[in-house]
C-alpha cells in the first residue's frame, strides 16, 4: 500500500498525484503521439474519432459529473457546434476561427438554456434539456436554406488561407493537441474556485448556498463551459463525418454521450477518456455479440438500444463508479495484494435525501 | 379558419390534453412520493397498450376483459419495477436516477418493437364512431378520453381523500421517515404508487390507442405529458393537469399556423414557460431555502 506523505501545501492542487499516475500519464501521451506511425487509413480515422468523442466526453462530464445535472440533450449541442462551423467555413472563414465560434454558438444557447432551468430543481434541467434537443433537430431540418434540411449538408474542408488540413495524420495531431488542451483546462478548472463550487453545488446544494455561493450562476457557467466543449467536439465531429443531418445530433446521440460518462465513471477526468474507450469499441462488441445470438434477436431492430439501455442501468445499479471505479479496485487489489478487503467499497446504506423544501 | 374549424379543433386539443394529463398524472404521483421523476411514463403507456392489444384481438378475449387484464398486468409491472429496480437505487444522486429512467424507456421501446414489431397495429375499440352536432365532427374516442379523464381523476381523488391506503400514502408523500415511524409500510406504499401509476399510463394508452394506432412511437406522449406538467407546475396534479390542458390546446392550432415546427410545440412552451417563470405557471415545489 503506497502512503502519500504531503510535504508540500502544492501537493494538494497538484494535476497528477503520485509517481505512477505520472507515468501512466506519459505513456498515453507517447502511444497517442507514435500511434499514426503505427497504424494507419481506417485504424487512425477510428482513432481520431476516439479523440473527438473524449471532448464531448469532458464536456458533458463537467456537466454530470461535477455538477451533478443531468442533461439528455448534449447532442444538440453537438449539432449546435457542427452546423455553425461547417456554416462558417462554407462562407469561406478560416476555421481557426469558426472552430471557436461554434464552440462559442453552442456555449451561449446552453447558458441560456442554463438559465431557464437553473433556479429550479435538477429535474427541470434534464426535462429542458429533452424538449430542447427534439426542438433543435426540428429546427435544424426546418431551417433549409441555411442548413440544407434533411437533404444534409456536406462539409467543406477544414482550411484556412488556402491551406488545407486533410484527413490522416495532420488531421489527427491537430485533434490530439486540441484535446490535450482541453484536458488540462478542465484539470486545471476542476482545481480553480470556479470547479470547486461545482463540486459544492453537486454534493449539497443546501451547503454550498450557505457558504455564500450563487447556486444559479454556478450552475450557468457549468452549462456554458460544457456545451461549449461539447460544441468543439462537434465542429470537429463534422469532418469525420463529412456530412451532417438533423438526425443524427438527435436525442440517441445524446443518450450515447450518457452513455460514455456514465459507463466511464462519473466526476472524473479519466473517465471521460474511458467511456470515450468503451463507445468507441461499443460497435464492435455489438457485432460480436450478434454472433452468439440466435438469429431471431441478433437480427431484430432496436437490438442496440436495447444494449444501450441494459449497459446504462446495469452500470447505474451495480457499478456506479464505472469503469474507472473498477479500475481503482483493480489497483487497489494490486498495490496491496494479499489483503485487498471487499469493504473497502462498499457503498453506505443510504436513506431518500430530500430535495424539496417548504 | 372558420368558426366551426376552430371548435373543432378546439375539442381535439381538449381531448388530447385530457389525454397527457393522464399520463402527467400518474408521474406526479410517483413524483410526490418518491421525487423520482419517471421519464419512462409514455413507455408504461406504450406497453399497456400493447398489452390490452395483445389480450383483447390476439388472444381473442374481447375489448373489456382484455383491457382489464392489460391494465392489471401493467400495476403488476409497476409494483415490480419498483420493488426490483428502483427501490436499489434510494438515496442515489437525483441525476443518476433520471438517467436509469430514460435508460428504462430506452429497453421498454426496443423490447417492445422486437416483440410486435415497429410497424403501427389498430385496436378496435366499442366507442369509434363519429358525432356531428352544428356541423363539428368529433370522434365519440376523442369524448371518451375526456370522459375517462374526469372519471379517473375523481377515483383517483375518492381513493386518496377517503381509503386508509391513500391516506397512508399520502403521510408517506410528506415524510417518509415520520410515516414510517407511524407503522406506515413506506416501502410497500410506495410499490403501490407505481402500481397505480403504471394502471394510469395503461388506461391512458387504450384511450389514445383508437386515435394514434398502437405503436412504439406513443411513447413520446410521455415526454409531452412532462412537457405539460413543467409547465402547469410539476408538484401539484391540479397544476400538472392544467398544464397539459393548455398544451393540448395550444398544439394543434399552433400545429395549423405554423407548421415549420409541428409536433413540438409543446416543448418550445415549456422552454418559454421555463425561461419567463422557471417555476411553473403554478408553483409548487419550492426553491430551496437555507
Amino acid at each position: 500500500m503506497q502512503v502519500l506523505f504531503k510535504t508540500n501545501y502544492d501537493q494538494d492542487i497538484n494535476y497528477l498525484v503520485d509517481r505512477g499516475e505520472r507515468v501512466r500519464v506519459l505513456l498515453a501521451l507517447a502511444l497517442a503521439l507514435i500511434a499514426p506511425l503505427v497504424v494507419g487509413g481506417y485504424f487512425l480515422s477510428e482513432l481520431t474519432m476516439f479523440l473527438v468523442y473524449i471532448i464531448a466526453g469532458l464536456g458533458l462530464m463537467v456537466l454530470v459529473g461535477f455538477t451533478g445535472m443531468v442533461s439528455f440533450g448534449h447532442g444538440a449541442f453537438l449539432g449546435i457546434g457542427a452546423y455553425t462551423h461547417s456554416v462558417l467555413l462554407g462562407y469561406g472563414l478560416p476555421f481557426f476561427i469558426t472552430l471557436p465560434a461554434g464552440a462559442l454558438a453552442a456555449g451561449l444557447i446552453g447558458a441560456a438554456l442554463g438559465r431557464a432551468a437553473s433556479k429550479m430543481h435538477g429535474f427541470y434541467m434534464a426535462i429542458a434539456t429533452l424538449a430542447f434537443a427534439i426542438v433543435v433537430e426540428t429546427g435544424i431540418g426546418a431551417w433549409e436554406h441555411v442548413t440544407g434540411g434533411h437533404m444534409g449538408l456536406s462539409v467543406p474542408p477544414m482550411a484556412a488561407f488556402g491551406w488545407e488540413v486533410t484527413a490522416g495524420p495532420l488531421q489527427y495531431y491537430l485533434i490530439l493537441a486540441l484535446v490535450v488542451f482541453c484536458i488540462w483546462g478542465v484539470a486545471n478548472l476542476m482545481r480553480s474556485p470556479t470547479g470547486r463550487a461545482f463540486v459544492a453545488v453537486r454534493d449539497s446544494e443546501t451547503s454550498a448556498r450557505s457558504l455564500g455561493l450563487n447556486i444559479a450562476r454556478t450552475r450557468i457557467k457549468a452549462f456554458f463551459i460544457s456545451a461549449m466543449l461539447t460544441g468543439l467536439a462537434g465542429g470537429l465531429l463534422s469532418h469525420l463525418v463529412f456530412y451532417l443531418s438533423p438526425e443524427s445530433f438527435g436525442v440517441n446521440e445524446s443518450l450515447k454521450l450518457l452513455l460514455m460518462v456514465i459507463v466511464g465513471g462519473l466526476g472524473t477526468i479519466t473517465g471521460a477518456i474511458f467511456g470515450a474507450v468503451f463507445v468507441s469499441i461499443l460497435p464492435n462488441l455489438i457485432n460480436l455479440l450478434q454472433n452468439f445470438l440466435p438469429s431471431s434477436i441478433a437480427e431484430a431492430a432496436g437490438l442496440e438500444q436495447l444494449l444501450f439501455g441494459a449497459i446504462i442501468s446495469g452500470f447505474i445499479m451495480f457499478e456506479p463508479e464505472g469503469l474507472y471505479g473498477r479500475w481503482r479496485k483493480l489497483r487497489l487489489f494490486i498495490e496491496t495484494f494479499p489483503y485487498y478487503k471487499r469493504a473497502t467499497f462498499t457503498r453506505q446504506k443510504r436513506y431518500l435525501k430530500t430535495e424539496r423544501f417548504r | 379558419m372558420e368558426f366551426s374549424d376552430a371548435i373543432q379543433l378546439l375539442l381535439i386539443g381538449i381531448s388530447q390534453g385530457c389525454g397527457y394529463a393522464l399520463i402527467a398524472i400518474g408521474f406526479v404521483f410517483i413524483y410526490r412520493a418518491t421525487e423520482i421523476v419517471n421519464f419512462a411514463h409514455g413507455e408504461l403507456m406504450m406497453l399497456g397498450a400493447f398489452m390490452v392489444l395483445t389480450f383483447s384481438e390476439i388472444w381473442g378475449l374481447g375489448f373489456w376483459l382484455g383491457s382489464a387484464l392489460g391494465i392489471l398486468s401493467l400495476g403488476v409491472f409497476g409494483y415490480l419495477l419498483d420493488a426490483v429496480v428502483m427501490r436499489r437505487l434510494v438515496g442515489q444522486a437525483q441525476a443518476t436516477i433520471f438517467i436509469l429512467t430514460v435508460a428504462i424507456a430506452m429497453m421498454l421501446r426496443a423490447l417492445a418493437g422486437m416483440i410486435w414489431g415497429w410497424t403501427p397495429l389498430s385496436l378496435s375499440v366499442p366507442f369509434s364512431s363519429d358525432i356531428t352536432f352544428g356541423g363539428v365532427v368529433i370522434g365519440l374516442d376523442r369524448i371518451m378520453i375526456i370522459v375517462g379523464t374526469v372519471v379517473i381523476s375523481l377515483l383517483l381523488y375518492a381513493f386518496f381523500s377517503l381509503t386508509r391506503t391513500g391516506l397512508a400514502i399520502q403521510a408517506a408523500s410528506q415524510n417518509q421517515l415520520a410515516a414510517y415511524y407511524s407503522r406506515i409500510p413506506v416501502k410497500r406504499l410506495i410499490a403501490v404508487v407505481w402500481a397505480i401509476g403504471a394502471m394510469v399510463a395503461a388506461v391512458a394508452g387504450i384511450m389514445m390507442a383508437p386515435v394514434t394506432q398502437v405503436d412504439t412511437g406513443m411513447s413520446i406522449f410521455g415526454i409531452k405529458a412532462l412537457a405539460g406538467a413543467v409547465v402547469g407546475g410539476f408538484g401539484s396534479i391540479p397544476g400538472a393537469v392544467l398544464g397539459c390542458l393548455i398544451i393540448g390546446v395550444a398544439e394543434p392550432f399552433l400545429d395549423f399556423y405554423f407548421p415549420a415546427f409541428k409536433g413540438t410545440y409543446a416543448y418550445i412552451i415549456m422552454l418559454a414557460v421555463l425561461f419567463i417563470r422557471p417555476e411553473g405557471l403554478i408553483s409548487q415545489t419550492f426553491q430551496k431555502k437555507v
